[in-house]
């Protein structure tokens, strides 16, 4: 299948089609053909029979792998003279490290390493195939309309670098397909690092002193898990003769690869920003909204829980496993609580992925055929919902000019179609019979069965979601004060964006027992020998539910009939309608509403002190268990 | 009895025996505070009197949440004397308060406001234990679907005495009642004004009413599941912890929310998961 080759180059080609091209029109144009070939190709594979057969494709060959080697050296030298120019020791030290390492292995080793198949593609690979390209195309079509206005209107003062931008994004793309299909795991790496040097470029794109500094930190905690896939790698060769990632998952003695599966789930961990890692991907939140939005939902995080879940099987029942699962539970448990306690919606949204992605970790290091099962379905679920709440932060944020959730009142009144989308994409989150509440259930039972007392973290995690979700829902629809209608909300390509995973968000739970049945569960099979799913009843009436959360619209064809509109109880004289009230002694008071945020019960500090603390430990011990 | 058919008696008798349950609740406090109280039948006169008063709104969409609060505390009954799976009726429970809750915001009033935030907070107080619960029942049962759970031949109330007494504390935050009224008082003059139904009135108010009686019938068959392999008893028991929950209405003066939200959280970590831990040692 030279499809699965093709999907890999093609962004790679755009991308550096895009870095010369600086006029708007052949971008847009480039943009689109490119998203549209990728998006065809990725459902075109979706339908092909798995495991696909790519015994024939001319890519074990020497120049290639020399190839990949000369990019690895570039790459190597770029970030020690980032590191050098920065100043920062630890991205050096790490850099270092991990090219030193590679290049002895491959000197001493070299040529005797190789792959008996470089690439495979499995369900799994084809699920995440379908986000990169769907999600991540979505993206990028979004970006085209998104990054004009960031340069034209809301940012005049950062410089116009648009063809890197779109360069990096199309290439952050080529190389998640890369890291999906890889089954070598030395180009895994590669890719891996592709990864991790492109978010370190788009986190510090506006060349601002924050930016710079949180780029360097996403760099230098990205490194430190390249390092451990690094020794990973040396490791699982020396001690078995392969450097195949099926070949590690399909070992018949466990624990003579539980060291490389348990440096592998830490690199997974740094790479999906688990605590203690987790403040990288807090401080990207300065780059433009399509970064954020690409970090959070089909690329970057997701390549970290992809690499857990295929650790699964391997870790399944061990001592190492209930580390990761406890790793990922604690950060469950304080994304949910931090994210109460902030009022930034981008800053919201991102404890949000961290505490999902938890809850990925948390299935993986059960590894249990139904966690995984669960753990997929989170995956699938989180990226869609997630990207669509990212993309509908940017849009209020170039209208508001703010990202306080504080300041979207009225929104409803002011942008009803982007807050209806947002409404959406947070039911989405968090509410039956969505995507992520069916997750979520999977991952309770997935729990329960395997190790009840895990569910802790996730009774206590989840009620705090629900706190945060419907706080901001409430905010973005209550209207205290008047609102004007913001003119044109949304241009071609945000709006194709946005509704199409509107969209999807619903379409994914009404086609979500075809995605279980035809993609997740063959995956489940193939691995585990059994699946399994929610149980045909359980379906139906999640149906049910649906069609009743569909009928809520109906009832606004009602709207304003057959009641008196007054003004709201202000426990004075009102004023002006219900912004203002004659208070006690004559004195005008003005109504504000403000939420919750908890600030005496749980700090962010607090929060983030004790979850790394916590953290740090499980991993030191996790290490030491995969040691001994 | 065919699930159809419990599903039918539900819907139709869940009101009646709700609605007597509340005029219970009112004649039972009124003789706790040496009054005579209202006729047993006064809630129902209330709600025939609401459904025919004018309906005043802030927001011209603010009912339509309450009507689907409605719809989905029904559904959420539905499902749960059906024998459906607990955990399903957990989400439709809260897709339900959810619901409830946005229409309060919609309203936007301050006193809705408030009562709204503090709603959303004993939501998130009760939530653990109440998924607690229904991981306690599997752990002795082995499924989460209320018809097995029912026909499980031992009384579930022996093996899991922390889930159950963690129930019942929160049982007081669901209900709404003192010490946790703290979303919607139930006397106007105080701080709250109504809180959460401040703005709401004549047939909406009606609906909410309506709703509050099927809740109460399917938080009591939840106490009856503890006891239902002898159900003479299980129905007693729920009768008797309705009581209960009067009884501490009446004694208890409101706390803040902080207390509920803290306590709320510890019983469910001791009780509930105590009784888990215990449960999966034994194992």
């Amino acid at each position: 299948m030279t499809l699965v080759l093709a999907l890999i180059l093609v962004p790679f080609a755009a991308g550096l089609i895009l870095l010369c091209l600086r006029p708007d029109a052949p971008r847009k144009v480039v943009v689109w053909a490119t998203i549209l070939a990728v998006g065809c190709g990725t459902v075109a594979l979706s339908l092909a029979p798995t495991p696909v057969d790519l015994t024939h494709l001319p890519v074990n060959v020497h120049w290639v792998n020399l190839a990949m080697l000369l990019v690895e050296v570039a790459m190597s030298l770029f970030i020690l003279y980032v590191g050098v120019r920065a100043k920062h020791p630890l991205i050096v030290l790490l850099t270092l490290a991990q090219a030193g390492l590679m290049t002895w292995f491959e000197l001493a080793q070299g040529s005797h390493v190789e792959a008996g198949q470089s690439l495979f593609v499995d369900k799994f690979s084809v699920i995440m195939a379908l986000i990169n390209g769907l999600v991540g195309g979505g993206i990028c079509l979004y970006a085209l309309g998104y990054m004009r206005e960031y340069h034209e209107v809301a940012h005049r003062d950062v410089p116009d670098r648009r063809p890197l931008f779109f360069a990096l994004l199309f290439i952050f793309m080529g190389a998640m397909f890369g890291l999906i299909f890889a089954n070598n795991l030395v180009w895994l790496f590669l890719f891996w690092e592709i990864t991790t040097l492109c978010s370190f470029l788009l986190i510090g794109y506006m060349q601002t002193e924050e930016a710079k500094r949180n780029a360097l930190t996403a760099l230098a905690m990205n490194l430190a898990g390249g390092l451990a896939f690094a020794v990973a790698i040396v490791w699982l060769y020396r001690k078995t003769g392969s450097i195949e990632l099926q070949a590690l998952i399909n070992s018949p003695d466990k624990a003579l690869v539980l060291l490389p599966a348990a440096l592998l789930c830490f690199a997974g961990i740094t790479k999906s920003a688990q605590l203690p890692f987790s403040s990288w991907l807090l401080g990207a939140m300065v780059a433009p909204t399509p970064v954020s939005a690409l970090l959070h939902s089909s690329t970057m995080v997701k390549a970290g829980v992809y690499l857990v879940l295929r650790m699964a099987p391997v870790i399944a029942g061990t001592k190492v496993g209930l580390m990761v699962a406890l790793v990922g539970g604690v950060t469950f448990v304080v994304g949910s609580l931090a994210a109460i306690t902030t009022s930034d919606a981008k800053r919201v949204l991102a404890y949000s992925t961290v505490a999902n992605l938890g809850l990925v970790v948390l299935c993986g290091g059960i590894g249990t055929y139904e966690a995984v099962w669960a753990g997929v379905l989170l995956i699938i679920f989180h990226a869609v919902a997630k990207c669509l709440l990212f993309l509908c932060v940017g849009v209020i944020e170039h209208k508001l000019h703010s990202r306080d959730i504080e300041s979207m009142a009225g929104l409803i009144v002011s942008m009803p179609r982007v807050s209806v989308m947002m409404q959406i994409g947070m039911a989405g989150m968090f509410l039956a019979p969505f995507g992520m509440l069916i997750s979520k259930w999977a991952v309770l039972k997935a729990v329960v069965d395997a190790s009840p007392l895990l569910s802790v973290f996730i009774v206590f995690g989840s009620s705090a979601t629900l706190f945060f979700w419907v706080k901001w829902m409430g905010k973005l629809l209550e209207v205290v004060t008047p609102h004007e209608r913001v003119q044109k909300e949304l241009d071609l390509g945000e709006a194709i964006a946005l509704y199409g995973l509107s969209a999807a968000t619903f379409l994914a739970c009404l086609l979500f027992p075809l995605i279980s049945s035809r993609l997740i569960e063959p995956y489940v099979w193939s691995v585990y020998g059994h699946s399994a799913s929610l149980g045909q009843g359980n379906i139906i009436i999640m149906t049910i539910m649906m069609a009743l959360i569909m009928l809520f619209p109906i009832t606004f064809f009602n709207y304003g009939r057959g009641v008196r509109v007054t003004d709201a109880y202000l426990g004075g004289a009102n004023l002006q309608s219900s912004t203002r009230f004659l208070g006690s002694a004559n004195t005008t008071q003005n109504v504000t509403i403000g939420n919750y945020y908890l600030h005496n019960i749980f700090s962010e500090a607090w929060l983030s002190r004790w979850g790394v603390t916590g953290s740090t430990v499980l991993l030191a011990v996790m290490f030491l268990l995969a040691l001994v | 009895m065919s699930p159809w058919i419990r599903l039918l008696v539900y819907l139709v008798a869940a009101p009646i025996v709700g609605g007597l349950l509340a005029g219970w609740d009112r004649r039972i406090s009124a003789r706790m505070q040496s009054r005579l109280g209202p006729p047993i039948l006064q809630p129902f006169y209330d709600v025939l009197k609401l459904w025919q008063k004018e309906n005043v709104v802030v927001r011209r969409s603010q009912n339509y949440y309450i009507f689907f609060f409605l719809l989905l505390a029904i559904f959420t009954g539905a499902l749960f004397f059906a024998g459906s799976d607990l955990l399903l009726v957990i989400f439709a429970l809260t897709l339900a308060a959810i619901f409830f809750v946005l229409g309060a915001y919609k309203a936007s009033s301050p006193y809705s406001f408030i009562g709204a935030e503090r709603e959303l907070i004993q939501m998130m107080a009760y939530e653990p234990m109440v998924l607690l619960t229904a991981i306690g029942m599997y752990m002795v049962t082995k499924s989460f679907s209320v018809d097995e759970i029912a026909g499980h031949g031992r009384l579930l109330v022996l093996a899991l005495p922390g889930v159950f007494l963690g129930f019942l504390y929160i049982l007081e935050i669901k209900f709404r009642k003192s010490p946790f009224d703290l979303s919607c008082s139930h006397h106007a003059h105080q701080e709250l004004v109504r809180g959460l139904i401040t703005e709401f009135s004549g047939r909406t108010l009606a609906m909410i009413e309506i709703a509050h009686w099927y809740e109460s019938v399917f938080l009591l068959g939840w106490i009856y599941l503890f006891f239902a392999s002898m159900p003479v008893l299980g129905i007693a028991m729920s009768l008797l912890v309705f009581v209960l929950v009067i009884l501490v209405d009446n004694v208890f003066a409101r706390l803040k929310w902080q207390t509920a939200l803290k306590s709320a959280w510890l019983v469910a970590a001791v009780l509930g998961f105590g009784n888990i831990l215990v449960l999966s040692l034994l194992r």
